[in-house]
């Protein structure tokens, strides 16, 4: 298998890749890690005219916390954020979900914006990226704009990113609550694999244990992963008692639009939701709980 | 069409190898065709077998999900390069061969930088975290349990010597 011709530029800055990007238009295409893009120009399935190599910009790879939210650069590799200590005691929940995310030689070349921008429907750091509520802020030789998540994932593989954009850095905010917890699970056929169904919840509790804040939502369930933020909204007030859990995964799931395909139908991927999100919350909340 | 060639200077197992290639070559391509590096083999192509296992700034990574122009500036380390200058097997590899961590060989050098990878970050590893660093590595032999017990053998070796 081999990819059809295609030029290649390697980028020096994000300046650089811009201007590239205005240039080239439609026809050009950002590689990071690879690990998506690669076999998709290996079967053909793209067919990319010209490629632009954003993995030698430093400018593009960090880590940094900055008040109230932690900050990746775009080409951050997926490893250097699952090692990152500082980012997992403050967002847990992205090291929890890079846990299912591929292998170690995928993970150690993949990085975060690609899986973003990838935007598989099925895939982990979306998921993660939309259950709590991360920004990111997109590039071009015009100017930068900052968009939601939400606003960001428009349908399976796509994104509201224009054919002249560079995602630079993604926003995680950091919940400043003490008693916090977060959790992701899914269900695939092998580890590794992209998930059938994956859910993640993230809760905060006050000191008589009643939720304060509460986000979950749901991966593979629909074209894009899934917030909840009206029924998560719901569980605020209640203990997180086992019932209030259990109502919200069965709205969830309702609320869901999953496809049927090779893999599962749409009736199992369903019940897969409502089970993976009450896990997701009972582990949350046990993570929130005083040790 | 003729494609544009790049030229490439890639340290590969310690010597500076340069080439002109054009940009759709394969990692994995150029280290087999064009250097005949034939010990890291070519599986499926596109990302899930992990036969085609190198390091590259001594992480593993997936030789066929990159090109080979990306690599120029950085360091790679096949199977070849596990072994001592002089030829003699790395401890991981001698635990493979006792162990009987190898039968038809195929997934074999995949196996070994993934392996050899866990290792120089952790020389202690448990059963567990030794299957999730060879859990993007196919033997369609089904001999895992096998390879399991050479890295567990080579890791207890490496730890008495030091």
């Amino acid at each position: 298998m081999k990819a059809a011709p295609f030029e290649y530029a390697r980028a020096a800055s994000v300046g650089e890749a811009c201007a590239l990007l205005a240039t080239h238009g439609d026809s050009a295409k950002l590689i990071a890690g690879g690990q998506s893009l690669v076999p998709m120009m290996a079967m053909r399935l793209v067919r990319p005219a010209f490629l632009i190599d954003i993995n030698e910009i430093d400018a593009l790879k960090f880590v940094r916390m900055d008040g109230g939210a932690a900050r990746t650069g775009a080409c951050t590799r997926q490893c250097a954020v699952e090692r990152d200590g500082a980012l997992a005691a403050r967002v847990p929940l992205l090291r929890q979900a890079l846990a299912w995310v591929g292998h170690v030689q995928t993970r150690n070349r993949g990085t975060v914006g690609g899986s973003l921008a990838h935007a598989d429907p099925s895939a982990e750091l979306p998921l993660a990226a939309q259950v709590l509520g991360a920004k990111v802020v997109l590039r071009s030789a015009k100017g930068a704009r900052i968009l939601e998540a939400e606003k960001f994932f428009s349908g399976p593989m796509s994104t509201a990113m224009r054919p002249d954009e560079c995602l630079e850095e993604i926003h995680w905010p950091v919940w400043s609550e003490k008693r916090t917890g977060s959790a992701f699970t899914e269900f695939a056929i092998r580890h590794g694999d992209f998930a059938i169904v994956a859910a993640a919840a993230q809760v905060a509790l006050d000191a008589d244990g009643r939720c304060t804040r509460a986000a979950f939502g749901l991966g593979g369930a629909a074209g894009t992963p899934l917030a909840f933020p009206k029924i998560a909204a719901r569980l605020v007030g209640t203990k997180l008692e086992d019932q209030a859990i259990d109502d919200a995964a069965a709205d969830a799931a309702r609320a869901s639009e999953p496809g049927s395909d090779l893999h599962a139908t749409r009736e199992y991927r369903r019940h897969l939701a409502a089970v993976l999100v009450a896990r997701a919350l009972r582990e949350a909340r046990q993570g929130a709980k005083p040790q | 069409m003729r494609e544009t060639l790049h030229a490439v200077a890639i340290e590969v197992n310690g010597k500076r190898c340069e080439a002109r290639v054009p940009a759709r070559l394969s990692l994995v391509d150029f280290l087999r065709d064009e250097l005949r590096l034939t010990g890291t083999h070519v599986g499926c192509e596109h990302g899930i077998c992990g036969a085609c296992s190198v390091m590259l700034d001594g992480e593993p990574v997936r030789a066929c999900l990159m090109y080979a122009v990306q690599a120029s500036g950085h360091r790679v380390t096949t199977v070849e390069g596990l072994a001592a200058p002089d030829g003699s097997m790395s401890p991981l590899q001698d635990a493979f061969c006792e162990t009987h961590g190898l039968q038809c060989g195929y997934c074999t050098p995949g196996m070994l930088i993934a392996a050899q990878g866990l290792l120089n970050s952790n020389p202690a590893p448990t059963e567990e975290q030794i299957r999730d660093a060879i859990g993007g590595n196919l033997c369609r032999c089904t001999g895992y349990q096998q390879i399991v017990e050479a890295v567990e053998l080579a890791a207890k070796r490496m730890r008495e010597a030091k």
